[in-house]
Formats: structure tokens, sequence, C-alpha cells
């Protein structure tokens, strides 16, 4: 490292941000266009690039203090806190000693800031781990191995075999022929397929060569750092010689190199600058609606305080006026200033908003951050979002957002990694009209297929996939006995695919597949004893029982979304020719023999039944040809495939001429397996009304399927429509016509309709019953969605999007992504949770209010752009109806409690102003004032906000209505806010004017006066604490020992606190602090006092007691009802909850098992990605298929019931009793 | 067992799984309507007993501050140096003592801030050497030398005096009036300490200080002759120091309790002779107070009246409660 570097580096040190800000400002001002010369470093330093260091981190240990004050004095709340301070300072003004604000100041700066630290200090470390990965970098004319920080710019760096790529490399050299390398880029874009990418042929020639690649000085000149993916352009500039470059010879940062052992690249772009970082963009700071609606409500308080100080000011002139000067003259002579009576009302207006500063108490923010972090910490510890096979708990990334989980009213989820496993199982086949993968017991019934199903043995074959299972012996059985049509359904399977077989031992096979359907396919073949071993451009190998077969390969009829269908032509051992063939069953059907009709007719039902358990399918046939015609079809496709126009329309010509007349086989069916719990969570969400959008980039029919396994979509569901338009016009017209659709139906006087009223009429207390509606879903692809999110079509979308209850986009950019969250966050104004395991779901994560990230898989991108992140979707479930609802219930009674105390403890001194000449004379004894919200009322109410619980987690998720109340906002809004206050004011008055009345002309029993100013605030005081003590004893619905102890010993503490300050020694040690000596003991012996607290209490208290009562039994919300449920069921005896499986009993079909991308075929027959043979030339990737939607006509729907069971007519949503068992974990309170 | 340690398997506790076994009240018609009817009861037991133990208390209030010409001392209001006038009242039954002699301000802002902030604690605590602190100020030194007591409180003593006389035929027979106790206990032997004697003088030991501006006599010179009740532990001026909370108050001013008043103020005439100094009646009243005390304090009928007000709404409320449970309750939710 040069010397330069190292001081630059060291200023870098000193500035904060410095990876993020710097190199953003010299760059994106000034670079136009990127020169990187190869092995040149002194070159490249003169540009500052970015280094391959990635910062995420914002503090170190010199720059934590001043920047995270300047931070924390940056909130209105701190800054206003110090601007009261300096008030205080000015003595005409102080009404307060200076600590009654400096304590809790420095106290709540204090914990913010350790908070602060400590999420730096992680944010460090993770750092630290990430740029300490080591990489091999041709340094001085040999590898050596570094860390990722100190990669640069026009390095050339080695890559191995399943390594993480480091930086943006411009690939130069690979193990592989014709300078291929594979990646995997399910971190950047969330495909899982791989994408070739191919170096230049100049420098491919580098290959391995140490001593040629240190002197490799080409210069690279391309594009300044930009966040597009799938695109870059430059020019290799070398020997004087110019090669374009493009996106095909570009790995990026985030990819995992696959399938090749070993490749050189040189570094384009490094650390923030490369595309990965570039896509993640910088973390906005998220609030939660609470946050918005608090920042109002101070306002309205600073408002409020306003107007009291001037109603204060005024009567201060006024008295000062009329009463004071008479006054003055004899007993209050003060400085000439202040005995101008506007001047002083001026002063007065200041003094007071200092008293009643404490409206706005500086603890509310930092116990809002305390109750949140506690919260945070109880998801991170719930066992029941933990996931014991990946061995992740669930985690709490931000630890603000913990209310906003109560308000979800829109879930965005992917579905690959989210809702479904991305694994693909073969479970089930028809064969000959039989069908093979359904479990009988004695009796014949269905039994249905769970871990402890006995599985079939396939010992015998010692090539098999010990990971296979199968549950039906017949099949097996079948097989042995020779039957043909399972023999050839099974050669099919292992004959007519792209997949790639990789065998490094004898006997362990690996399968590379395009797609996980086709790797499902062929592995169940493999198992079932023909065994796809080996290929040639040329030839298929596979052990047929035991028996090595070679077939000679002919031609591979590539699939295609128009087709929806692959074929293969191969030549047996024996000589004859056969096409087999697989595809959807819509359009293999149209291409059978007429000798197939009956068991088209039995396989047709075969697939419904197939789909309707939510699994693909997939139709196989074969034909023989006739030599004669094979060889003049050859011929053709020669003709054709060398033709340089019209090639595609010639070969889909002669596909389609050869693949007729197809002798059925039988039908293969996939399951996509879905996560666990999957349809049971989608249908408890529903149930809380909220809305699940399905955002993906998968293909239409995989996700429309996925949707009907998992309950998103239903066969009841009045219709669901399809938006596939091409220009903005169509994707216009569909959109109306749906939503004319819907609206339509709804303005008929039907019985659906009056249902509907009822339902909107009857939101609050409809726990009771499930209202039945009409209901629609949306399936809208990603071009139609780039035209419907144009401005003027968006709030069209929107509007249909919302009738409808599922909406699924599919074929959707990360960028589009987030435009819909977008559209639904800022037209709604509704709180939006997304949730995704990919880098492609990053950005939606990062636009939504709440972004969930599914962790444990290889990538972690989306978790680390999360906010909450766990292993399986169903954990969803958990941590809104539980910790959600739970996060904005405690958040909302702890805010009402915290404003309704600090009114009544701040409105007092208002009332007193009245009585004491308007002079902002405080009640209480400043000790009091400082410690009241800190010390004496603090943790009760922490207590409550950390624990409290009104219904129990069960009942929490049995009634999912209850979410309903986060979703409208009830618990704590405006009127809320308004209710608690007044009660605060009413309060405030009842502890001023007891002990006004009572106290006026108060004596002790010995004759002593006790209407002195100190027994009077004691008195007070102390009817304070007490009365909000009982009303946090009132609010806390959930007395564990910690409410019990922090109520009582806030109590003790409050009165031992007193004794302490009032007695004789520290007023020894400081006469002046604490004048009130004696005060404690002289009133608080007197029963006058103690008839006057209780008193105070019974008229504070009693009054709400009232009115919750009434309330309850009167307007009773669907928490009272579940209360009342949860206390007459635990009086009763616990009866045992009968747990019924949410069933899917639906059907349709059509939901053919492609994945896969076109062009994989040709890939193979030319076998440019086989090292055994030799061809020329390549593509990059191949082009994306023209995608088009098949009519959803052909779908059979039938219906789906979800059972609903109802217990004392409430509905319920009866969890399925997975694996870690919510009911091994039951206990009886 | 050991690896299950090393997983990231939440601990299973019942804090962690907010299992906690806890108490949950629910405000059931069965509680909360007999708890009411309970304290409304309750209170009104206390109230009655309140009232009754309030309207047994005497009290005898009479305004002096001689504005309006047939009030006692009006003779007093406009004179600039110290007056004496009288206040004549009969007692037509014995008063039952022990009797308490206060004086009442109304309209009297001792808790204005700047007032009430007016003092200095640690000089009242014995240490007049050092510089009073700036709350003191206007009254912080007086002719460059420091003042002792500091402050405005201090500065506005109630400087009035009393003398009461009984008149038995026609002869006036003084009243003892007992000034010992009449202040804390705390202040007098705490709050309040004389600077340290010098050779066995108050008055040097407040060399150095002047007294205040409005003060006649030097505090070492408030009661002479008992050093007991000298200086700043002069108890009628550890009264005057404990500032009223409310603009209307009354001080203790003596107790009578000795010689042949200990039972009481026996019926007849009394005349009281008063020392008017201090003017109010620019902005308030002055007045002096007899009244005897129960366990409650002085006569004070506003708690018991609010206790049988309280207790009766909560009997109605426990009433109302009934009505709407019994119509408005859904059968078999409760059960």
């Amino acid at each position: 490292m040069s010397e330069g570097g190292m001081a630059e580096k060291w200023l870098w040190r000193l500035l904060p941000w410095r990876g993020g800000w710097i190199p953003h400002r010299k760059n994106e001002g000034h670079e136009e266009e990127r020169h990187v010369k190869a092995n040149n470093r002194e070159y490249n330093d003169r540009f500052f690039y970015a280094d391959n260091r990635i910062k995420t981190s914002k503090y170190n240990i010199f720059t934590f203090l001043p920047i995270n004050l300047f931070e924390q004095f940056q909130h209105v709340a701190n800054a206003y806190f110090l601007f009261l301070l300096i008030l205080q300072l000015i003595p005409q003004v102080s009404s307060l000693s200076w600590f009654t604000t400096i304590v809790p100041l420095v106290l709540v700066l204090t914990i913010t800031a350790v908070k602060d630290a400590t999420d730096d200090f992680f944010r460090h470390k993770s750092d630290q781990q990430v740029n300490s990965r080591q990489s091999q970098v041709l340094l001085d004319g040999r590898l050596q191995s570094e860390q990722w920080m100190n990669v640069r710019v026009g390095d050339i760096i080695k890559l191995e075999n399943n390594q993480f790529v480091a930086a943006d490399l411009l690939l130069l050299s690979s193990s592989e022929p014709y300078g291929l390398g594979y990646v995997e880029t399910a971190e950047l874009d969330g495909e899982t397929n791989l994408k070739v990418r191919q170096a230049l042929s100049v420098t491919s020639e580098l290959g391995a060569d140490i001593h040629k690649l240190a002197e490799f000085d080409a210069e690279v000149v391309c594009e300044p750092p930009n966040n597009k993916l799938d695109r870059f352009t430059g020019t290799l500039l070398w020997k004087d010689n110019k090669f374009p470059l493009d996106n095909g010879k570009l790995l990026l940062r985030g990819c995992v190199l696959r399938n090749t052992e070993w490749c050189f690249g040189m570094v384009i772009f490094a650390g923030l600058q490369t595309k990965l970082m570039q896509n993640c963009g910088r973390t906005t700071f998220k609030r939660t609606s609470i946050d918005r609606l608090m920042n109002t409500l101070v306002l309205w308080i600073f408002g409020f305080l306003v107007c009291m100080g001037i109603i204060l000011a005024i009567g201060n002139c006024v008295w000062e006026k009329s009463m004071g000067g008479n006054f003055q003259k004899l007993y209050l002579p003060w400085d000439e200033v202040l005995s101008d009576a506007f001047f002083s009302g001026f002063l007065t207006f200041w003094s007071y908003i200092i008293i009643l500063n404490t409206v706005v108490p500086i603890s509310l923010y930092v116990s809002m951050e305390v109750i949140r972090l506690g919260h945070s910490y109880f998801i991170n510890w719930d066992r029941r979002m933990y996931h014991a096979q990946r061995d992740t708990p669930a985690e709490a990334r931000t630890t603000t957002l913990n209310e906003e989980l109560g308000q979800v009213e829109y879930i965005f989820s992917d579905k690959t990694g989210t809702l479904t496993q991305n694994v693909m199982v073969f479970s089930k086949c028809s064969i000959n009209g039989k069908i093979y993968g359904e479990v009988y017991d004695e009796f014949g019934h269905k039994v249905e297929i769970t871990e402890k199903t006995p599985c079939v043995d396939f010992s015998f074959n010692t090539l098999r996939d010990r990971r296979f299972r199968f549950h039906d012996h017949s099949l097996l059985e079948s097989m042995k006995l020779n039957e043909p049509a399972v023999q050839e359904f099974f050669r099919l399977l292992s004959l007519c695919h792209t997949v790639m077989p990789e065998e490094k031992m004898e006997g362990d096979l690996v399968y590379q597949a395009q797609s996980p359907d086709e790797g499902a396919l062929v592995t169940a073949a493999r198992n079932f004893g023909f065994v796809f071993r080996a290929r040639t451009p040329e030839t298929i190998t596979v052990y047929e029982l035991g028996k090595e077969v070679t077939y000679q390969l002919i031609a591979i009829l590539d699939f295609n979304n128009v087709r929806k269908r692959m074929s293969v032509i191969v030549r047996n051992p024996q000589g004859r020719a056969r096409l087999y063939c697989k595809g959807a069953d819509t359009i293999l059907f149209d291409r059978l023999d007429t000798a197939s009709e009956e068991l088209l007719y039995t396989t047709s039902e075969h697939l419904n039944e197939f789909a309707g358990e939510g699994l693909r399918t997939l139709a196989l046939a074969y034909r023989d040809l006739d030599e004669d015609f094979l060889r003049g079809w050859t011929q053709r496709l020669w003709e054709a495939s060398s033709s340089v126009e019209n090639r595609e329309d010639l070969l889909a010509l002669l596909y389609e001429e050869i693949e007729q007349d197809m002798t059925l086989l039988g039908a293969t069916a996939i399951e996509d397996k879905l996560q666990q719990g999957v349809a049971e969570t989608i249908a408890c969400l529903t149930l809380a009304s909220i809305k699940i959008w399905v955002l993906t980039g998968d293909k239409m029919e995989t996700a429309i399927n996925t949707a009907y396994s998992c309950n998103m979509l239903r066969d009841d569901m009045h219709e669901v429509f399809v938006i596939s338009g091409h220009t903005v016009v169509e994707v216009q017209q569909q959109l109306k016509s749906a939503k004319d659709q819907i609206l339509g139906l709804k303005h008929e006087p039907s019985f659906n309709d009056s249902v509907d009223m009822e339902k909107r009429d009857s939101k609050y207390d409809c726990v009771f019953e499930e209202a039945v509606s009409v209901e629609h879903a949306l399936v809208i692809n990603g071009h139609s969605l780039a035209h419907a999110l144009e401005a003027d079509l968006e709030g069209l979308l929107l509007d249909t999007a919302c009738l409808c209850r599922t909406v699924i986009c599919c074929r959707v950019t990360p960028l589009q992504k987030a435009q819909v969250v977008e559209l639904v966050k800022r037209r709604r104004r509704a709180v939006t949770l997304a949730i995704g395991d990919g880098a492609n779901d990053v950005s939606m994560i990062k636009t939504a209010h709440i972004g969930v990230g599914i962790s444990g898989q290889e990538g972690m991108q989306a978790v680390l752009a999360s906010d909450y992140s766990f292993a399986q979707f169903r954990h969803l479930q958990r941590l809104l109806l539980v910790h959600g609802r739970w996060s904005y219930f405690r958040m909302c009674n702890f805010l009402c409690y915290f404003f309704y105390k600090n009114f009544a403890f701040t409105l007092v001194h208002f009332w007193f102003g009245f009585f004491c000449g308007f002079s902002a004379q405080t009640v209480y004894d400043q000790w009091f004032i400082t410690l009241f919200n800190i010390v004496y009322t603090s943790l009760p109410v922490l207590a409550m906000g950390l624990f409290d619980q009104d219904v129990n987690e069960k009942n929490s998720i049995r009634f999912p209505k209850l979410y309903e109340l986060g979703q409208l906002n009830l618990l704590f809004n405006k009127r809320q806010f308004f209710l608690c206050s007044l009660q605060g004011v009413y309060t405030s008055f009842a502890l001023f004017f007891v002990p006004y009345g009572v106290l006026s002309h108060g004596v002790r029993d010995d004759g002593a006066s006790i209407t002195d100013q100190q027994s009077f605030a004691v008195t007070i005081a102390t009817s304070l604490v007490i009365v909000a003590s009982v009303q946090i004893g009132l609010d806390t619905n959930y007395w564990t020992a910690i409410n019990h102890f922090y109520i009582w010993g806030s109590l003790a503490v409050y009165f031992s606190i007193l004794f302490a300050m009032h007695s004789n020694g520290i007023f020894g040690i400081f006469p002046s602090h604490f004048p009130f000596i004696g005060t404690a003991r002289s009133s608080l012996c007197q029963p006058i006092v103690w008839l006057v607290i209780l008193l105070i209490t019974v008229v504070c208290v009693a009054p709400m007691l009232v009115v919750r009562f009434l309330r309850a039994d009167l307007y009773p919300t669907p928490t009272d009802k579940v209360r009342r449920w949860q206390l007459a069921s635990r009086r009763q005896h616990p009866h045992e909850e009968g747990l019924r499986r949410v069933r899917r009993t639906s059907s349709r079909r059509s939901a053919y098992a492609f994945a896969h991308q076109e062009g994989y075929g040709e890939l193979i027959t030319s076998g440019r990605n086989m090292r055994l043979t030799s061809c020329s030339g390549l593509g990059s990737d191949p082009a994306p298929p023209a995608w088009k939607m098949h009519g959803n006509s052909s779908w059979i729907e039938n219906l789906l019931k979800k059972r609903l069971t109802t217990t004392s007519g409430i509905s319920k949503c009866v969890p399925n009793n997975s694996t870690d068992g919510i009911q091994d974990e039951q206990h009886t309170d | 067992m050991k690896t299950q340690e090393t997983t990231s398997r939440p601990d299973n506790t019942a804090f962690t799984q907010q299992r906690l076994p806890a108490w949950q009240p629910v405000l059931s018609a069965g509680i909360v309507i007999p708890g009411f009817l309970f304290i409304g009861l309750a209170f009104i037991g206390i109230g009655i007993g309140l009232f009754i133990t309030s309207q047994s208390i005497q009290v005898l209030e009479r305004d002096y501050t001689g504005t309006g010409s047939s009030s006692a001392c009006s003779n007093c209001v406009s004179s600039n140096i110290s007056c004496f006038c009288q206040l004549n009242f009969s007692l037509s039954a014995l008063f039952p003592g022990p009797v308490f002699f206060y004086y009442g301000l109304s309209n009297y802002y001792q808790n204005v801030r700047k007032y009430g902030v007016s003092r200095d604690d640690e000089q009242l605590w014995g240490d007049v050497s050092k510089s009073p602190c700036s709350t003191c100020g206007p009254y912080q030194y007086s002719q460059n030398m420091t003042i002792a007591p500091c402050g405005a409180i201090a500065n506005s003593m109630f400087n009035d005096s009393f003398t009461l006389y009984q008149l038995v035929n026609m002869t006036k027979k003084t009243v003892p009036l007992d000034g010992k106790g009449i202040a804390w206990w705390t202040d007098y032997s705490i709050k309040f300490r004389n600077p340290t004697e010098v050779y066995g003088s108050l008055a040097a030991a407040f060399n150095g200080t002047v007294k205040p501006v409005n003060w006649a006599k030097p505090v070492y010179d408030l009661d002479p002759s008992n050093p007991a009740n000298n200086g700043f532990l002069n108890q009628d001026f550890l009264v005057w120091m404990r500032t009223a909370a409310l603009p209307d108050f009354w001080k203790l001013y003596r107790r009578i309790n000795a010689g042949d008043y200990v039972s009481g103020l026996p019926a007849g005439n009394y005349t009281l002779e008063i020392q008017y100094n201090y003017p109010v009646a620019d902005f308030g009243r002055k007045s002096v107070i007899f009244t005897n005390v129960a366990w409650m304090g002085a006569r004070n009928s506003f708690l018991g009246i609010a206790y049988l007000v309280m207790g009766f709404l909560c009997v109605v409320m426990s009433m109302v409660m009934l009505i709407v449970y019994a119509k408005f309750n859904t059968p078999g939710e409760d059960s």
C-alpha cells in the first residue's frame, strides 16, 4: 500500500461515514467514465475509486461523542429541553431549579447514547466480518491471500468454485472451455437458476498462467458506477485493440461461482461502488405511525402549553395591575423593570412554559424506546419463532417499529423461498391410467402423508439419491414387474430433460438442473432405476435397472413459453427412434393419437385431482418415428437451424410437425413444497383483515399455482381477474372492466350486498360471526404492472386491487415490487409489511413500513435490509397477531397513561396560578418535579408497557379479529389522546381543589397551621403519587410479580425518598437545597391529610371506573368479549380444543411444471457447456422469453371450503399443530 | 445435552416466553358493584362523622382591618405610626378550651414566587457571616451591610401584637397567652438556628448585619426577655417564615391554656387590645380568630360535605351499574 493511500485512509478514519459520502461526492459528481488499468495500482489510485471496504457503521471511538450528541440534539424534543434548560438560566424567568431539567436530560441522552453505541458496535462487527473475508489477489506476480477490504480496483483476483464474488469483476479466464463461468445470482435478483458468463476470447487464452496474468496490462474504459444489474457497457483496450464489453462478461459482487473450478477476474467496481451496494441504497429511518401521531400530538401540546402560558401571563398582567401594585408598595418591591405589568406578564409566560413543560415529559421518548427495546427482546426470545432445523431464532433487527406490527393492513410477500421452500418433490404420478403416490390404510382410506409415513426402500439401487422419498410401494412393485408403461414412463423422465450430470466420484452423482422441477423428475427416475448418468452432445447414457444403455440423441426440441413442452428424439441401441415429449397437459392432449383417447380421459381426471392438491403437473407422451420421415425431418431441421432469417419460426413449424400423434404415457405431479404452515398462516392473517399481496419474479402459472395451494386463491372466489395487457390502453381496459365487474356486482341488490353492508356496520363486533362476502382476486404480470404503475393508471390499479381479496403480481422486477409497496403506502395510508428472502426483495423490504426477511437461506441480503427476520413464513402469524398486537396494545396503553399522568401532574400548577398571583410558583417541591417522571411513576408504567397482556397469546391467535383494533387505530388516536388528557385535567382539578377546600384554614390537632406551602405541596404530591399508582394498577391487566414489585415498590420509594429528603440529616448537609425539612412527618401524621388523600383518590378514580364498567357492558370491544370469555373458561374446566387442520379440498389444473429458461437445449446439443467436445461461438444470456399468459378459462374450479371451527359463536382460526407444537407448550394460567 | 446448549434456541423460561404467572383482574360486575356500594356507604359514614365533629367546633372571627367607619380600629387605618385600638366581643357561653388564637390575613400573597424564594435558608440556619443569596434581593443589603434575616418574607413579618382582657366587674383581667411551641418543632429545633453567641451575647453574634428595612428592632431584640425565643428562634418569626400556600390564611398567634382559662374562655365580655402596625388595607384584610380544635383540626364543613356527596354518588352509581348490568349483560358470556 502506497504512502498516499495510508494517509488518505487515516484521514478517512477521522471523518464520519467516510465510505458513505466521500466516494459518492467525488465520483458521482465528476466520474463520467471509468478508466481502470489492470495490475496498475498507481494509475488507478489517481481516480480515488472506492476500495473494497464496506462500511455501514457510523461512529468510531473519537467521533462518537460529538456526532452522537449532535444527532441527538437534532431531535426536536431534545433540542426543546435544551432550550428550556437555557431559559432556566435566566434568573428572572427561572421558575425551577436547573436540576429539574438537567437530570432527566442527561439521563435520556445517556441511555440513547448507550443504545446507539451498542448498535454501532454490532455494525462494526458485521462490517469487519465481511471486510476480512479472504480472497486471492494477484500481487507482485504471485497470488496472495488478502482480505476483501484490501482488494482494489484494477486488481486481478482468483475465485474458486462456490466462493462469493468479492467485487464487480470482469471475467478474464476460467477453468471451463471458452472462458465460460457459471454464477448463481440468487443474492442479487432472487433467480436460482445458473447464469453463464463468458470471458473475451483474448483474455480467456490467459488461462491460469500467473505469469501472463501478472503482465496483463489492459485498460478498461466503462460507465461510472450505477445500480443497473442487467446493463454494462465498456471497452477493453489491449495491445492496441478494442474489445467491447457487456454484462455477459461481468461477475457481480454477491454472486456465487458455481460449476466452475476457478476463474480469474479483474476488479472494475469495488466496495460501495459495486452494483450490489449501489442497489442497497441508504437505509431510510423508519418511523411508526404512532411516532407520527405523537409528533402531531406534541405539537398540539405545545400549542396548548402556549395557550396556558398566555392565559396565565394575561392573568399575571391583570393581577400585577390590580393587586400586585398595592402589595408591592408594602411587601414586594422589585426592580424597576419588573414593576411594569406587561413586562412581568411576558416574563411570567416563559416561567410558566418552564413549569408546564412536563406535559411533554422528556422521559416519554426514552420510555418509549425502552419499551420497544423490551418488545424486541421478547421477539428474539420467542421459542415459537425459533426454527430448530436451521437453528435460527427470530430477530428484531430494528427496535423502533414494534407497535407498528400491530397495525399492519397489507402484507407484500415474495413467493420463492418465502411461501415456498423452492424445493420440488416428485410426489405423485399417473401411469397408464393408474395413480401412484397415495397411501391407504388397511380400511382403504387415504392416509395423509407426514414425516412419519414409511418410505419406499430404494436400497437395491446403488445410484439412488438418498434424500429422495416416496411413500407408495406399489409403484416400485409395478416397476419390478416390468410393466412396460411404467418403464417407458421413467425412461422418458431420464431422457427428456436438459439436466447436466456431474459425477466426481464413482456413484456420487449430482445433477445440475436448470429448474428444480426437472431435477425432481430426473431424480425420481434415478431412484426408480432409470439413472441418467452422462451425456454428450450426441448421446445420453442411462443405467436402466442396472444396465448401461446409451441412446443417440438426435434432437432436443427445446422448451419455450409458447410451446409449453419439450421433446427429445433419441435412438436406442436397437436402432429404433422415438420422440419423448413432456409438457402442459392442455397442449399435449391436442397432439395425441386417437388410440389414447380413453387413457386421456382417465389421466385428465387424475390431473384434476393432482392440481386440486396444488401439485404442478406435466403430461408425458412418446411417439415412434418412422425412419424415412425422421431422415427428411432431420434434414429440414438442419437447414432451418442454419438459416439466418426466420430461424425461430421455421424451427417452431418443424417441431410442431413432429410432435403429433403421440401416445400418452401418463402424468407427473410435483409438489412445490410450501413452507410449513403457510396456508394456515395466510388463512389466519386473512381473518385478521390483513390483505396479502404476492409479488414474485416467477411466472404467472407458478405464482397462481402457489397461491391456490396456500389458500390465497380459492375456487369459491367469484372471479380471478388476469391483467396481461401489452399496452397502456389494454391494461386500462382490463383494469376498468375488472373494477366495473366487481362494483357492478356489488350494486346489485342481492343477498351478498346486504351481508356486505351488515359487515361494514358491525365492523367492531363481528368477532362472533364471520361475514360472507363476494371475493375476487387480481393477477397482474410485470408488463402490465409497468403500465399500470404510471401516474394516470395507478389510481385505477389501486382501486381495483383493493376491491380484491388477493392480488398477485408476477414477473415483477425488484423496483416494481418497491413501487407497488410505495403506491399502497402513499395512496392508502395503510401500514404495509413486506416479507421476502432474496436480494430482489430488498427494495420492497426497505420501502415498506416494516420489512421482514426470511433468514437461514444462503442469501442474507434480505435479512440485512430487514427490520425483523425469522426462518419461516408461518412465524409471521405470531409476529403480528401476538407480538405485534401486544406491542401495539401496550404502547397505546402506555401512552394514554403517560399523557394522563403528566396532565394530572402538571396542570395543578395551572390551577394554582389563579391563587398565587400568576407568579409561576410551583405547587410541588422541586425535587418532586425532578423525580416524579423518572423515579416515582416510571417503573410501574414501564412494567405495564413491557409485560401487560389483555388477552393471552393463545387467544390472540385464536381470535384474529382482535387484530383489527390496531388496523383501525382505535387504541391510541387523537380522540383517545383527548380523552386521557381530559381525565388528566380532571384529576389535576381534583388534586388542587380538594386540598384547597379542606386546607385553606387547616390546622393540625395541636393548633399549628398546616396551610403552609410545604404541607400543601406534600399533601398534593402524595395524593398524586397514590392516584397515579391506583390508576396504573387499574390499567394493568396482567399483574406479574414484576408489576407488583414495581407498583408497590414505587410507592415505597416515594415515601422513603420523601422522608429522606425531609429529614434532619440531609438538611444538615445541604440546607439550601432541602428546605422541606420536617414537612413530611408534620403533615402525614395528621388524619385530616389522609382523609384528603383518600377523598382525592376516590374522586379521581371512581368516575373512570364507572365509565369503564358501563362501556364494557354497553359497548364491549372484541377485547372485552374475549377477556370475559377467557375469564369464564378459566373458571370452568379447561376443555380440550379440537384441533382441526385447515384443509384444502380445491381442485383446478393446468399448472404445468416448467420453471426454466429456453435455450438450454441448444446449449446441450451444441456442446458448448461440455468439456468433451468442441464447438464454437456462444451467445450471452439467453434472451428473455416472450412471455404470454394462457387464458384462465381452462381451469376447472372446484370448491374449497375453509374449515372454521366456531366455539361459542366466535370465529376462530385454529393453527395447524405443526412440529414445534403449540399444544405442547400449552399452559394453564 | 451439551449440543443443545450451544444452539441459539432461546431459553425456555417463563420470563422470556412471556408466561410469567400473573394475576389478571377483570372489572367484573361482581367486584365493581359491591365495591362501589361499600365505598359509598363507608364515605357516608365518614362524612357524617366529619360533619358532626366539624359542627361541634366553635370559631370566633373578628375583622379588625379598620376600613368602614363602624369597624374596630378604623382610627388606625390611616395613621402611619403605631397605634392602639380595641376590639370588644362577648361570649354567651363557655368557649371550650383549649382555645387557639390566630391572626388571619386575606388576599395576602405569601405564595408569590418571587416573595416565596426571598429568603436564605443557610443564613437562617445560623450562618450570618456569608453574603445572603441573590434571591433575597432587594432585601439583601442595607447600608452596605448584610440584612439579617434577609429577604422579603422576613422583611414583611407580621408585627401587630395583641393583649386579651376579660372584663370582670368592669375591671380588665388579663387572659394569659402562651406563645411557646406555636411553631413547628422541626423549624424551631433544626431548620432555624441562631449564630453562635459571642461572649454570651446574641447581639454580638449578629455583628456586621443590619435589621430588615421594615423592622422596628433588630432580630436579636425580638424577645430579649427570653433567650430561647430570641433571634431566629423567635416563635412568631418562625410562624411567619412558614409561608402560607393560599392567599387567605391563618397563623397561630397564641394558645390560651393557662390560669383560669385552661378549660376555655368563660362566658362574659372580652376586650382585645391591638397594637396596630401592619398595613394591609390597600389590598386585603386582617382578622383575629379564636377557635378550638378537634382531631381533624379546625372547623371545616367542606370535607364532611364532600365525603357525604361522594358517598352518595358512589351508592347511586352502583345502582345505575346494577341496572345496566342486569339489563344489557347478555347471559351466558359471564358464566
